[in-house]
């Protein structure tokens, strides 16, 4: 009999939201799913090596995970990742990330690029997952019922996060906290130890709780959109933007905190929207730009220096 | 109302006419220089893209002026800019300005807004009257377009180097002083009789250099983004040839017609629109090779993210299509004199391109 086929996923950008999803749906149909490792310094140097200059760190990243299972795979799994033309849509490097990934790296297994909506319960990525199943296995019965599984984890998985917080992300929380800080910016930044240096580690050391973007619901976020005229279109740029929002006007955190990639172009516009509303507000703004050549010390220092000024503010100081 | 815009290239003058047509107190922008770039990127965000911060810098410059209502176009995603609106806005206001701001998305996906809007610029003018302003600014984008064209076939040519540019210059004034259509028209010809009255070389023009310039919309229309870069190349000796002019991108932007050939020539390389210019610049690379072009010259603000994804495609469509690309990304840091090596360099690589392909096409020949 034929060896099962494998299917390289890389554990980077989209895969923090729907990781779970698709590494079920190709298990479920009966494939060996093997993930890239988590980011380190060999898969951001070959990243860099082979991406355009100009692109993000994410995006270098990226390809450095789709590099380290080029020789492991017998097909690729890298989605074209959209969203709907006139609601919202994602970042153009995550419309273009196939083509960018086919054409930068040489001697790749097959991409399997199918056109997924970001709306993870929509029809949309329903039909083109169970479209892409039925090419690879040609049964339809079997895609659908795999394609329903895999939904209902990662479900299960998302209303987990929201009720657990943190923790089930693999980060404890502090038990002795006296500071609540609320962290945004995209999951592939801050959820990534090499992408942030470490940031979200280095707050709950200092017995900080954190608060991040996946843990407000959907219609939490759906409230705070009302505020402004125009959605900003991208998907993880609107979650950031409004998750921000809750926690100054809903949670009342004492800060926030913005990390950022550099040259990240849809983040030119959130940070400066974030900025500006929590100066009206009043409430303390750090904003956390990370490169590759970010290291642990300097993003321990900038954490440190903020959260001694939220402790001195606390304490009835005004230092804001 | 006393009203601005920000400038674009040649279209600034066509706008100027329709608004001063429909009885507003026009604020017509200067070119931007580099202080209004200095201006704009101190209060924008670092790593917003060069237009926007060179249209907030001519923003605070006409609200200096006394300009009260501001009038933009605007997008939809996933490019940036359809939002850079609401930004200017917020920034403005941070910094006491308090102006008007319209901004008008392509008419026939959000006819009713688009309609609004419109009664709004219009105030007390007639239907009428609106009509025959927008008939006289398609006919000054029409003529502003062909006289830029040809400037740009006639420089390569030009004995005293400027002297194009120069009659260029007094062209452009002739139809920015015609009031009507008809008006506009026979400035059109005296314009183009002026242009080919400068002293040229006889030169066979096949034997001129052709580059295609193509890349995100803005830095390839408003030529001081560009380092006037058209002027560049022809004083350099090639002609440059533009992807978009005004006339097109009012007809594929605005109207929403699509010009489908180039969108079909990127299909293989990029499948899906995404945002900007971005696959057009694929498609337009393909078409230029296709035409036998020498080079094509990739212009794009930095952090560009649609020709990010262009670029990255373009080693491997180079090679395969057999065209050299040189992509410029530009940011408040670049230079004049950097742009101009750069060129200089190109345009050097594609003689000796020729020269070589020449060789081999006719062995023997010297």
């Amino acid at each position: 009999m034929k060896r099962t086929a494998v299917i390289g996923i890389p554990r980077y950008l989209s895969y923090f939201s729907f990781g779970e999803l698709w590494e079920r749906y190709f298990e479920h149909l009966g494939f060996e799913v093997t993930i890239s490792p988590p980011s380190n310094q060999d898969i951001l140097d070959e990243g860099v090596r082979e991406t355009v200059n100009d692109a993000c760190i994410p995006i270098k990243l990226f390809h450095g995970h789709v590099k380290s299972l080029r020789d492991k795979a017998d097909y690729l799994f890298v989605p074209r990742l959209g969203g709907t033309r006139t609601r919202y849509t994602v970042c153009p490097k995550f419309l273009g990330l196939p083509d960018m990934v086919k054409y930068s790296l040489s001697g790749l297994p097959e991409v399997l690029a199918p056109r997924l909506d970001v709306r993870q319960r929509s029809i949309g990525a329903w039909r083109e997952l169970v479209k892409l199943g039925v090419q690879l296995t040609g049964r339809r019965l079997a895609a659908s019922r795999a394609f329903a599984q895999a939904r209902r984890v990662l479900a299960d998985k998302v209303s987990e996060i929201q009720r657990e917080g943190l923790p089930a992300l693999g980060f404890p929380q502090p038990s002795d906290s006296d500071l609540t800080v609320g962290v945004v910016g995209y999951p592939y930044v801050i959820y990534d130890h090499l992408a942030n240096g470490g940031l979200l580690e280095q707050l709950l050391r200092q017995r900080v709780s954190v608060r991040t973007p996946e843990l407000v619901t959907d219609s939490q976020m759906k409230e705070r959109s009302q505020q402004f005229p125009k959605d900003l279109f991208w998907f993880y740029s609107n979650r950031t933007l409004w998750s921000g929002l809750h926690f100054m006007d809903a949670d009342r955190l004492d800060g926030l905190v913005h990390v950022t990639a550099f040259g990240c172009g849809p983040d030119a516009m959130v940070g400066k929207l974030l900025e500006m509303e929590s100066r009206q507000r009043g409430v303390p703004f750090l904003s956390v730009m990370v490169d590759e050549h970010t290291g642990e010390a300097g993003v321990a220092t900038r954490a440190e220096a903020f959260v001694d000024m939220l402790r001195r503010r606390l304490r009835g100081g005004s230092a804001s | 109302m006393k009203i601005s815009y920000a400038h674009m290239g040649t279209a600034t003058y066509a706008v100027e006419a329709l608004l001063s047509r429909l009885g507003h107190e026009v604020i017509v922008p200067e070119p931007p220089t580099q202080d209004t770039l200095t201006l704009g990127t101190k209060y924008s965000p670092e790593f917003a893209c060069i237009p926007f911060k060179m249209v907030l810098g001519t923003y605070l410059e006409v609200l200096e002026r006394g300009a009260e209502v501001l009038v933009s176009g605007g997008g939809m995603g996933p490019c940036r800019a359809g939002y850079y609106g609401e930004l200017h806005k917020r920034i403005l206001g941070e910094l006491g300005y308090d102006p008007e701001m319209i901004f008008f998305w392509p008419p026939l996906k959000t006819p009713r807004a688009f309609l609004r809007k419109v009664k709004r610029l219009k105030e007390n003018a007639s239907w009428f009257r609106v009509l025959g302003g927008l008939r006289l600014l398609w006919e000054k984008i029409k003529v502003l377009d062909g006289l830029e064209q040809l400037s740009h076939r006639l420089r390569p040519q030009e004995i005293n180097r400027g002297s194009i540019s120069k009659a260029l210059e007094r062209a452009l004034d002739m139809i920015r002083e015609a009031d009507t259509v008809d008006e506009t028209r026979e400035a059109h010809q005296r314009g183009e009789k002026l242009l080919r009255s400068v002293k040229v070389r006889d030169v066979d023009p096949d034997e001129l250099l052709r580059v295609g310039i193509i890349g995100e919309i803005y830095v390839q229309l408003e030529p001081a983004a560009n380092f006037y870069l058209e002027e560049k190349l022809g004083e350099l000796g090639a002609v440059a040839k533009r992807s978009i002019f005004m006339t097109d991108f009012t007809k594929e932007d605005v109207l929403n017609l699509k010009d489908e050939s180039i969108e079909e020539l990127a299909e293989p390389y990029i499948p899906e629109n995404i945002g900007g210019h971005g696959r057009d610049s694929v498609g337009e690379t393909i078409h230029y090779a296709k035409e036998g072009y020498d080079g094509v010259v990739q212009l794009a603000p930095f952090s560009c993210i649609p020709e990010i994804v262009a670029k990255s495609i373009m080693p491997a469509l180079s090679d395969k299509m057999g065209i050299p690309v040189l992509t410029l990304f530009i940011d408040e840091q670049t230079g004049d004199a950097g742009i101009g090596t750069r060129l200089e360099a190109f345009v050097d690589m594609m003689r000796s391109r020729r020269r070589a392909l020449s060789r081999t096409a006719a062995p023997g020949a010297d």
